[in-house]
């Protein structure tokens, strides 16, 4: 019977943790954060030049090289996060304007409490809410929106049995991804394509939560701050946003196995 | 504690999520937002099923896919624009950046 020790606990020396190790599971019950599943994330910007001080200064001193580094470091994503509160380029691509002019009338008075990167989503959705409610697009945040259920399965019932003795079962068994899946994605365009449509098609709150902490890395708290909505309710809209990212990466992904290489 | 309230404790504890009910707990699981009890029958359900450890794989590999998704680049005009709105609102408020000065 495999599997009740691994090989950490086989020789004892620290390392990975393994769920089907019983002591391992034990450690990961007492230090639930530092978990057996718990993904590394490697944020692609931590390795940036300036810490926030030193933009903040920068920037109220009016110094060229910092401004120039926050356009390279920030434009990019506020685009992206635009495009999640407004339904089209060209008013995304204004409310950014708009949001760098909030940036130069506010930097004089901003004291640090949040992290600038928090401090400029919140500029930008402020002015995409107005925005939004002026062109009367905007969808209120929080409450269930057209065509998104609150309440219910958040995976599509399609993926599992719904009745008989194996209800809740996979229908079919998600596969094991290979461990260099991440990197092969991001280097195939196509697949990288595949995963912005399928952001783009969710419903807006959830491209929201989605944008903000998985593709920009904002904390949940930040998050639940700036769209005004509880933690729950932050978590049920990414883990349906999620599911439904996974989804078509698991398509794009079996597509790929049947193509010739 | 007699025998019978022994086996209903460790019925209790273990629990028995179905794949479905383990699939919508990933995320409350990865934010570490799951209760003791939870995270208990949650990895008691892993431990005997491939599927949904294969399933929390893919959803870990998505976010770290999605974690590392560039945006699109800014056109270079964009920034020249941006550029030159940095530097005229630096003349505005009394302040002669380098750059002002050469332009002038």
């Amino acid at each position: 019977m495999g599997g009740l020790l691994c090989t950490n606990h086989l020789d004892s020396s620290p390392g990975e943790r393994d769920n089907r190790c019983i002591p391992c599971i034990w450690l990961s019950l007492i230090q639930p954060r530092a978990g057996p599943f718990l993904p590394s994330m490697p944020s692609p910007f931590s390795t940036s030049d300036f810490d926030d001080v030193t933009v903040i200064k920068g920037l109220q001193q009016g110094n060229e090289h910092i401004f120039e580094y926050v356009v390279n470091r920030y434009s990019g994503s506020l685009l992206r996060v635009a495009l999640a509160f407004v339904p089209s380029r060209a008013v995304a691509e204004e409310v950014v304007q708009e949001t760098w002019l909030g940036v130069f009338e506010g930097i004089g008075r901003f004291e640090g409490r949040s992290s600038f990167q928090t401090w400029l989503f919140r500029i930008l959705s402020n002015r995409a809410k107005t925005r939004g409610v002026r062109e009367s697009r905007y969808e209120p945040m929080g409450l269930g929106t057209a065509g998104e259920r609150e309440d219910g399965p958040s995976l599509d019932d399609s993926l599992f049995v719904t009745e008989g003795s194996r209800a809740g079962h996979w229908k079919v068994p998600p596969a094991d991804w290979e461990p260099d899946t991440p990197e092969r994605a991001l280097l195939s365009k196509e697949c990288r394509e595949t995963i912005e449509a399928a952001i783009a098609a969710l419903p807006l709150t959830q491209r929201q939560v989605i944008t903000l902490r998985d593709l920009e890395g904002m904390s949940s708290e930040d998050i639940c701050n700036i769209l005004d909505i509880s933690e729950t309710n932050q978590r049920v809209l990414l883990h349906r946003a999620r599911t439904k990212v996974r989804q078509s990466l698991n398509h794009y992904l079996a597509q790929e196995k049947h193509l010739p290489s | 504690m007699n025998h019978h309230f022994r086996q209903r404790l460790m019925a209790y504890m273990i629990g028995n999520l179905s794949c479905q009910e383990v699939a919508a707990l990933v995320t409350d699981y990865l934010d570490g937002a799951l209760s003791l009890t939870q995270r208990i029958r949650f990895h008691m359900h892993l431990g005997l099923c491939v599927a949904c450890r294969n399933f929390l794989k893919q959803m870990r590999y998505t976010i770290s896919t999605l974690r590392r998704l560039p945006p699109d680049p800014t056109p270079p005009h964009v920034k020249a624009q941006l550029h030159r709105r940095f530097t005229d609102w630096n003349v505005n408020r009394g302040l002669s950046s380098d750059c002002a000065e050469e332009k002038k």
